[in-house]
């Protein structure tokens, strides 16, 4: 994004920080508590997740245990501290497939010829119609249930509206005038994809898949509470809420605090997303 | 009776503290058109919004009266009974004034519904000329003319006392300004006040009663319209005046040099090539269109005098289009037919029709960015349409590019001076000066971004980054119709200028026939996709033989 | 971005190619569909070459028959990247101690001896004839299994959308008022309601509504009462997205020229949100109703199966623990099918509100 030569100074580059908005910084600040759960959840959480201490089972939230106990009197803080790596890993993971994926047909289809846009176009309305959650169902029926199967369904789900965004971009940025500019400079069609078309239109895309983790993180979420996911002594939120289902008249602290922890980290992918967004929407570039 | 319908003393409009109107007097009596003209950011359109009670800003005055009523006094539920019912508006753009989602009829008759009028919508229609079954259409499926009647409808549409225009015309052919002019005019004659905002003194010329130059916030200059544009008084008149180019001769200067900050006589030898000899006569019917030395011609000797009889005193032209005949893909008729044109070196070939008369895309397939049915087009006497792209990339380079929206043309994450890094083709800081001193930017713009820029800024980087590949054929496809009357007439001189350094062959595509006349030696009237008359500018101008080029000439902006 | 000369109509299932209208995660985004007009641009814009609606309304009919056959083709590669033998698992379902003979039987029954293309040629002669298969575990057509359950989750389907659309209607143009404190929780509320999980959210619901304050039973039927959790349940998330795309629709709208020339007639500011924006803002939302369909069917697994509720998806959800493929098979080309007509639909809706669409 440090086009500009000035901004490349690391001077400029502190003061562009220190321009940037308190909103921003919070935001920040959430976003680094996220990544440090996920990096090194034993910072925050020194405990063992899977420990088990069955006389402690079922505590209500307290001093020691402030989001309680679950029914084998395992820590709920500290389980919900270390399901953050492996929920966050899921999201990104099946972003990065559904990008990857979609980036792919979103440039054989904004790029190619007429034929190969009809064609690639009409698979990507194809993979629209299957829901995110039928999908990975229907993969889940034929490959059994797991980490990694649900990591392919949520990116493949998510892969044609990813295709989609990155062929209305292409198209828009093929269509505008400085790539009009650069063929007049003489500009062969590989430098104008990879010096104008692709940064311009990888900018939105990335922001939507910023967006996009959060909602994988949910379905990821939604697949382990049906008990699909990881399997069960694994600290991960999903299935952790799916132990909690049992429980739900007597231990309300074990499905409140996994789901908040999704709603806190949809949260936080979904303002960075929207930051991103207006970014590259309002000025059509960096600054 | 003859109270004013807008009486202000001492209006301004602040912005979080910034005065943008400081402290402007006016008057409008009924029957009569004030004509309140300046350049973007003199606060015309501020002054116009604070009759209406629009601004977003904060508004005093000793005095505002408008429609009898005390306007620094009124509420806002007693400003939305003075708008539209009392007061109908006139904006600038007419593609997005009007509402996409709602039928045209709709639009025009809110004013009426909501001021609880009773209103004849056909009526209203056919007096702005639009056909009554307009009404159930769509913004989108009426052409810029007919929106603009449209919005001019849905603003008489309560049959206020006052109208306000701001920029009403400018986003139309010179062809339809003229009659969106004419209907505003027949508006006063009927007895109703206008106030008429514009950039434009020629439109001034043609509505207006009484003319106000308003510069930096301030009125400097009043009076009846014809001795204002006569004799104007102030400095901002007297450039207003002069950056009419109808009428000034090719060759001339529209703006004196002491008007371009910073341009002196050092700042234009240290812009091009030191060496250069200036003043040279004018080479008629050159030789040869292979060898490009800069700055060969020179100053013409005078008015008219420029035009040569002819550009076939031998000799290749720079650029040929031969019966070029161009057909949209998917489209039943062709947008251009049959059009040949001859380009000579050093000279500038004018290019004028109205929107949708295929001029653009003429100059795009000259470009070779658009491919042709029939007929070929030859760069420098050689092959160019009839060349596969990848040979024709090859030779890109001798020809340039300057549109009407240099932002878009500009890749949206580089600097200026890595727009002009990249044209350039290699690394060269001392070039990318150079460049920017050949069109008079200071040196320091190599750091700004294209955004943070003004757009005569924004054009004269793109004229740079022209030059940056040293083309022979420079296409200007409404290089000035987006900018302000005096940004528009130092562009104009620059290109001038240029082409006097460096013999370049210049493909001038506008609307303006006035912009034509001044800045080609020759021209070609296109309308429909066919050309329709062509020759030495002040020859057909002077004889017109086809009756669209006269429509165009009794439409063209001037003074007199 | 209304001056856009939009480019050329083609079978697009699911809104225009620029349109903002990205399902899934692409929703929530303000689609950079294109840059504010520009200032003082010359000359108008001009207007494409306009087809009939009635051939726009082919190729888009054209082209939702195409993403049947391409969804249909999909399904039948999951069949064959099963694992094991197809015969095997239509004699019974994988693990099955199947005889030769019978293997060989189910073999030649289902014409799993014939060559490839052969077999892709009877599987689409089967769809078109409404033939799903046969469910492994319940050893009956899949069509006889599925559609008793169509009724009860097309019920919470609806019954959430329109929940959903009220919600959102509201919060739309709450957040796009003058009052900058509703406006902000509004904008905040549907921040988190479009990223909270449905599932989780009912069990909230149950647990606040049902085990603790007793409105409404935990264990969800056709009864009105029995359909107000779930529905709210599902109808939260959406309207969340709806609203926020509602509301970015109706933001542009306020802030185009149009409406500047609206409030020079007089217009109120109830009435330039209610006459203008509305409708602007009503497009992306009924362009995401494709989406929306596909999100109520998934969301009806979770849902259904938090209340107990018999539906499509508590069905499906057993079948996939079973491995039952041809009946998750069956409810996933159901639901693509629901998806290609809605969209259609919508496509028709979207025409009626904004004409360029339809062309």
């Amino acid at each position: 994004m440090s086009a500009a030569l000035s901004e490349t100074r690391p001077r400029a580059v502190v003061h562009r920080l220190a321009r940037l908005r308190p909103g921003t910084w919070l935001l920040a600040a959430c976003g680094l508590v996220i990544l440090l759960c996920a990096a090194v959840p034993g910072l925050i959480a020194p405990g063992d997740p899977l420990a088990i201490a069955p006389r402690e089972s079922f505590l209500s939230p307290r001093w020691g245990h402030p989001f309680g106990t679950d029914e084998s009197g395992r820590d709920l803080f500290t389980r919900v501290v270390h399901g953050t790596r492996s929920s966050v890993l899921i999201g990104v993971l099946s972003t990065l497939l559904g990008v990857g994926l979609g980036a792919v047909l979103g440039l054989v289809t904004g790029l190619g010829r007429r034929w190969l846009d009809a064609a690639g176009s009409r698979l990507i309305d194809a993979m629209l119609a299957f829901p995110t959650l039928l999908l990975a169902l229907l993969l889940i029926a034929v490959r059994g249930p797991g980490v990694a199967t649900v990591i392919v369904a949520v990116g493949l789900s998510s892969a044609p509206g990813y295709a989609r965004l990155l062929r209305s971009e292409v198209r828009r940025v093929s269509r505008s005038g400085h790539v009009e500019a650069a063929r007049m400079l003489g500009k062969g069609p590989v430098a104008i994809v990879w010096r104008h078309i692709l940064p311009g239109a990888l900018g939105p895309l990335l922001a939507v898949a910023t967006l996009g983790v959060g909602q994988a993180i949910v379905w990821a979420s939604a697949l382990g509470y049906l008990g699909l996911g990881a399997p069960p002594p694994a600290p991960e939120w999903g299935a952790m809420l799916n132990a909690g289902r049992t429980y739900i008249s007597n231990g309300w602290w074990m499905t409140v605090f996994p789901g908040l922890a999704i709603v806190g980290v949809g949260v936080v992918a979904t303002l960075a997303g929207r930051r991103l967004s207006a970014r590259w929407a309002g000025r059509g570039g960096a600054r | 009776m003859n109270a004013p319908i807008v009486h202000a003393r001492g209006l301004r409009v602040a912005f979080d503290g910034v005065e943008v109107v400081r402290g402007i007097d006016l008057s409008i009596a009924p029957g009569t058109c004030l004509a309140l003209v300046g350049e973007s950011g003199s606060g015309k359109s501020v002054t116009a919004r604070a009759l209406v009670g629009l601004t977003g800003g904060s508004v005093s005055a000793e005095e505002l009266r408008v429609v009898g009523a005390d306007a620094l006094s009124l509420s806002e539920r007693a400003w939305r009974s003075v708008r539209g019912r009392r007061v109908g508006t006139v904006l600038q753009d007419a593609l997005g004034s009007l509402d996409p989602l709602r039928p045209v009829g709709r639009e025009v008759a809110d004013a009426a519904r909501l001021a609880g009028v009773p209103l004849d919508l056909p009526a209203l229609l056919r007096s702005v000329g639009l056909d009554p079954a307009a009404a159930s259409r769509r913004p989108d499926e009426l052409s810029g003319g007919m929106r603009q009647r449209a919005l001019i409808a849905a603003a008489l549409a309560a049959d206020p006392e006052l109208v306000i225009a701001d920029e009403p015309t400018t986003a139309l052919d010179t062809t339809r300004q003229a009659v969106v002019l004419s209907l505003l005019r027949a508006r006063v004659e009927a007895g109703g006040a206008l106030l008429f905002i514009t950039h434009d003194l020629a439109a001034a010329r043609r509505v207006a009663d009484e003319v106000a130059i308003m510069d930096d916030g301030r009125i400097v200059e009043r009076g009846p319209v014809g001795s204002v544009l006569a004799a104007p008084m102030s400095a901002e008149g007297r450039r207003l005046v002069a950056s009419v180019p109808w009428e000034r001769p090719r060759g001339e200067r529209l703006l004196p040099d002491d008007a371009v900050p910073g341009v002196g006589a050092a700042a234009r030898l240290a812009g091009g090539d030191a060496e250069r000899p200036v003043g040279a006569a004018p080479a008629n019917g050159e030789p040869g269109g292979g060898e490009h030395r800069p700055g060969e011609a020179g100053h013409p000797a005078g008015p008219a005098a420029v035009v040569p009889s002819s550009g076939e005193a031998g000799g290749t032209p720079v650029l040929e289009l031969r019966e070029v005949t161009i057909r949209h893909r998917g489209a039943d008729a062709p947008t251009v037919v049959g059009a040949s044109l001859r380009l000579e070196r050093g000279r500038t070939l004018g290019l004028v029709g109205e929107s949708g008369s295929g001029k653009s895309t003429l100059l795009r397939a000259a470009a070779g960015l658009v491919p042709i049915e029939a007929g070929e087009v030859l760069l420098g006497g050689e092959a160019w349409s009839a060349l596969p792209e990848r040979r024709r990339r090859a030779r890109r380079r001798e020809q340039a590019m300057i549109v009407q929206d240099p932002l878009g043309s500009f890749e949206p994450r580089w600097s200026v001076g890595r727009i002009l890094t990249d044209a350039l083709g290699r690394r060269d800081a001392s070039a990318v000066r150079g460049l920017l001193e050949s069109v008079h930017l200071s040196a320091a713009v190599a750091d700004a971004h294209p955004r943070t820029l003004s757009g005569g800024q924004r054009q004269r980087v793109a004229i740079a980054r022209a030059l940056a590949v040293e083309p022979s054929v420079l296409l200007c496809d409404e290089p000035v119709s987006a900018l302000d009357a005096s940004v528009q007439a130092r562009v104009l001189d620059l290109l001038d200028e240029l082409q006097e350094e460096r013999g370049l062959a210049i493909l001038l595509v506008s609307h303006d026939l006035g912009v034509i006349r001044h800045a080609s030696d020759n021209l070609a009237v296109l309308d429909g996709g066919t050309i329709v008359e062509s020759g030495p500018t002040e020859a057909v101008l002077a004889a017109p033989r086809h009756p669209f080029t006269r429509e165009l000439i009794d439409a063209a902006p001037r003074l007199r | 971005m209304h001056h856009d000369a939009r480019s050329a109509p083609g079978p697009t299932l699911g809104g225009e190619p620029g349109a903002s209208a990205v399902p899934g995660p692409g929703a929530a985004a303000p689609g950079p569909a294109g840059p504010a007009g520009r200032p003082g641009a010359g000359a108008p814009a001009v207007r494409g070459h306009r087809s009939p609606w009635w051939l726009a309304a082919l190729w888009r009919l054209l082209g939702a028959v195409v993403a049947i056959w391409l969804v249909a083709t999909l399904g039948f590669v999951v069949l064959q990247a099963l694992p094991g033998d197809p015969a095997e698992a239509a004699v019974g379902g994988p693990g099955s101690q199947a005889s030769a003979a019978a293997l060989q039987a189910a073999r030649e029954q289902f014409g799993l001896d014939q060559p490839l293309p052969q077999q892709y040629l009877n599987y689409l002669g089967q769809l078109l004839r409404g033939d799903l298969g046969v469910s492994y575990g319940q050893k009956l057509p899949v069509v006889d299994v599925i559609a008793p359950l169509l009724w009860p989750t097309l019920l919470l389907a609806f019954c959430s959308l329109a929940v959903a659309w009220v919600l959102a209607l509201g919060t739309a143009l709450v957040a796009t008022g003058r009052s900058r404190f509703a406006a902000a929780l509004a904008s905040g509320l549907e921040l988190v309601a479009s990223v909270l999980p449905g599932f989780w959210l009912a069990a909230v619901l149950v647990m606040v509504f049902s085990t603790q304050l007793g409105w409404f039973p935990a264990v969800s039927d056709n009864s009105a009462r029995g359909l107000v959790l779930p529905a709210l349940a599902l109808a939260v998330p959406l309207a969340g997205y709806l609203a926020q795309t509602m509301r970015e629709g109706m933001l542009s709208a306020l802030d185009a020229p149009f409406a500047a020339a609206a409030r020079t007639r007089g217009e109120t500011p109830w009435g330039l949100r209610w006459r203008h924006a509305l409708r602007h803002g009503l497009v992306p939302g009924i362009n995401l109703s494709g989406w929306a369909f596909g999100y109520l069917i998934s969301g009806a697994v979770v849902v259904e199966t938090v209340f107990a509720r018999p539906g499509l998806g508590r069905a499906l959800l057993s079948a996939v623990t079973a491995r039952d493929v041809p009946l998750v098979l069956g409810v996933t080309l159901v639901s693509a099918l629901g998806y290609v007509l809605v969209t259609l639909l919508a496509d028709a809706l979207v025409a009626l509100v904004d004409r360029r669409a339809a062309a």
